[in-house]
């Protein structure tokens, strides 16, 4: 219907407040709220990544999609606690011990909130034990870990021992990026997924939890 | 600022012209046609008929270049305006003419068919930074005497961008007029927005073929702009140093401004040129030389000088194939064309001293164009002062990736390449196939003739085109033309 499509056009001109906006009108028509969920916001959220992906559109419009994203799923959030919350999975993240540079994790950050996964951000400079309490706690699927600096890689591997040493393998993945950071350094170390860049890690994610 | 290009200092642009004024005076041009000799005579032109030479007096030279206009523009087959050709504007169209194209698909230089000529227009549609089409290839598959007029007839009715072209005979002319006038509707509407521009070509030395002569009186009388094309051969047809090229080339161009000017006092005419350095050991007229770019740029300012719109074939390679000779020779041609400003660049998609086409390289140039145009715009000041608050914003935010200030200048301020022009991480590049410079060109070149949409020429209009082109071929002794609008 008109109301869905138009949330999810407001996705993908970026606009957070219209997409707010047609979530209560549509709420208000009678559409059920995982409805507007499903065929409006993350209808225009993949409409959003397909043409990032096909380089048609910048980083930006992907974030402000997120954003738009966000605004209507908050509003959704209280109408469907029922029927359990509209996540995807909880995903731990964070920069790496002795490293300071947080803005490739914080854009994975965005990213996966706006494609509906529920986001623990443990910071920049997280030591190893850190990453593996979150997640025990806070019951994530996925952690993930970033590095700007090949000095500050191998604390990714400790993380991914500790992960095995705690017999936690089976219920939570791990995934690594960053600039250094390669497919073949993600095998070696043991880490389940490497994320190429912030798209992709958000791709990857969904992967590992729908594994 | 826009940044600007300068070769030659006033002075020495002042003795060229003066010399090539001379030139003319004492050495004269060759005119191979009796009626524009008679024409040149009538206007007190002295003129030997014996040799042929008429001897070109300075105000000739003086009228020509006061009455010519300083600038025109060109309109798609919708009538929309596409290009301003004056001040230092640039606008790129694909190298013209073509006799062979490098097929994409089986990487074979070959002889020219209908089926090129179509995919040709059908890509150049697709490009925003290639402005106009050209009759960029000659098909081999009609008789000699249509080649011309039908690869017009092809772009016109597959591409709605305005047409670089040219007659390879008199009598082609008539029926190439004919084609523009149906699109416009009339002569008048085609006077008053220009479709195409006619290539009218001197031959160096200082002289002029009957057929290319009489094309240029012919479309000054249509009122159809023509670009001037002289080739002085640096070493051979030519003096050796560029400035002697320089003024051979001036010489010729000023000759072709009085013919026409003469024939229709007001006639829109480009200051163009297809100079080139002759290569001394392989007997070849490099369009990449980095000379022949010089000399080109340094005509250009001649032009300005004079304050005639500029035209130059500039941006073309010499390389057999799409690698990184074409790149460097192509991206050097069209950077210097943008910061010098010439009005109308010619080159885009040629290989092989202009004569191969190849598809997959007019995306790779379409993407240099935009380079070098954004490079043109220069740099200016957008909402950037007073910028401490951007700043507290960086801040405050940890980035700015989606400020307003990101949002409104992202795209103004950035020319995007894409998606020859390879910017994903290894990884990526890896994932998305691992494809070199020419598949991810291929791959451009097979989506934009995928979805290619015809342009909107109303139906009793693309029937006359056929007719005319059909009595065309019919006089060439064809019977039936390959491809006709159905």
């Amino acid at each position: 219907m008109d109301l869905l499509r138009e949330i999810a056009s407001s996705l993908e001109t970026g606009d957070d407040e219209r997409a707010a906006e047609r979530t209560r009108a549509a709420l208000a028509a009678g559409v059920a709220p995982r409805v507007v969920l499903d065929e409006g916001l993350v209808r225009g959220m993949e409409a959003v990544g397909a043409r990032f992906k096909a380089h048609e559109i910048f980083l930006p419009d992907v974030l402000l999609a997120a954003k738009a994203m966000i605004a209507g799923v908050e509003i959704l959030k209280p109408l469907l606690e029922g029927e359990g919350m509209p996540s995807r999975g909880k995903v731990v993240i964070g920069t790496v011990k002795g490293d300071l540079h947080d803005i490739g994790k914080n854009l994975v950050g965005v990213l996966l909130r706006g494609a509906g996964f529920d986001v623990v951000d443990l910071g920049r400079d997280v030591p190893p034990e850190r990453f593996v309490e979150a997640a025990e706690r806070e019951g994530a699927r996925v952690i993930g870990m970033s590095a700007l600096l090949t000095t500050t890689m191998p604390a990714m591997a400790r993380v991914v021992g500790l992960v095995r040493e705690r017999g936690l393998g089976g219920s939570v993945r791990t995934i690594v990026g960053g600039a250094p950071v390669s497919a073949d350094f993600a095998r070696e170390i043991g880490a389940d997924d490497y994320g190429y860049d912030a798209a992709n890690a958000v791709e990857r994610v969904a992967a590992l939890v729908a594994r | 600022m826009r940044p600007l290009l300068r070769l030659l200092e006033d002075d020495l642009v002042g003795r060229i012209l003066a010399e090539a004024r001379d030139v003319l005076l004492r050495v004269g041009v060759e005119v191979h046609n009796p009626r524009v000799l008679a024409l040149l005579a009538d206007h007190g032109a002295k003129v030997d008929r014996a040799s042929s030479r008429a001897f070109l007096r300075g105000d000739l030279i003086d009228r020509a270049v006061a009455s010519a206009p300083k600038g025109f523009r060109l309109h798609d087959v919708e009538g929309r305006e596409t290009h301003d050709l004056s001040g230092r504007k640039v606008h790129f169209t694909p190298g013209s003419a073509a006799i062979r194209v490098l097929d994409g698909r089986t990487g074979e230089s070959r002889k020219p068919a209908t089926a090129d000529c179509i995919e040709h227009a059908k890509v150049v549609a697709a490009l925003p930074h290639i402005h106009a089409a050209a009759t960029a290839i000659v098909p081999s598959d009609v008789a000699e005497g249509i080649s011309d007029s039908y690869r017009l007839y092809l772009s016109l009715l597959h591409c709605r961008k305005p047409v670089v072209t040219g007659a390879f005979s008199i009598e082609s002319f008539a029926v190439m007029r004919d084609l523009l006038v149906a699109v416009r509707g009339s002569g008048s509407a085609l006077a008053e927005r220009p479709l195409a521009v006619f290539s009218c070509c001197p031959t160096s030395p200082l002289r002029w073929s009957e057929v290319t002569s009489q094309n240029l009186v012919d479309c000054a009388r249509a009122s159809i702009p023509t670009e001037l094309i002289s080739m002085p051969l640096s070493g051979f047809m030519a003096p050796v140093t560029l400035v002697g090229t320089l003024v051979q080339h001036t010489a010729e161009t000023l000759s072709g401004y009085v013919i026409a000017q003469l024939a229709s006092p007001g006639a829109p005419v480009l200051y163009g040129g297809s100079p080139a350095a002759f290569d001394l050991r392989f007997e070849t007229t490099p369009m990449g030389a980095v000379e022949t770019q010089m000399i080109d740029c340094a005509y250009h300012e001649i032009g300005k000088s004079l304050g005639l719109p500029t035209q130059a074939y500039i941006g073309l390679s010499d390389s057999k194939r799409l690698d990184a000779q074409a790149g460097l020779e192509s991206s050097m041609g069209a950077t210097l064309a943008a910061l010098a400003g010439i009005n109308s660049v010619s080159g885009p998609g040629m290989l092989d001293f202009e004569s191969c086409q190849s598809l997959e390289k007019l995306v790779v140039d379409h993407e240099i164009c935009g380079f070098a145009l954004r490079l043109a715009r220069g740099i200016e000041p957008r909402d950037d002062f007073p910028a401490a608050p951007l700043f507290e914003e960086l801040l405050r935010e940890g980035h700015l990736l989606v400020a307003k200030h990101t949002r409104r200048h992202l795209r103004a301020e950035h020319c995007v390449p894409g998606p020859a022009i390879d910017r994903a991480n290894l990884s990526r590049w890896r994932e998305e196939g691992a494809l070199s410079l020419g598949e991810r060109a291929s791959r451009e070149v097979e989506k934009h003739i995928r979805a290619w949409t015809p342009p909107p020429l109303a139906a009793e209009v693309r029937r006359e085109m056929t007719r005319l082109m059909e009595a065309e071929a019919r006089r060439a002794g064809m019977g039936r033309l390959p491809w006709r609008d159905e």
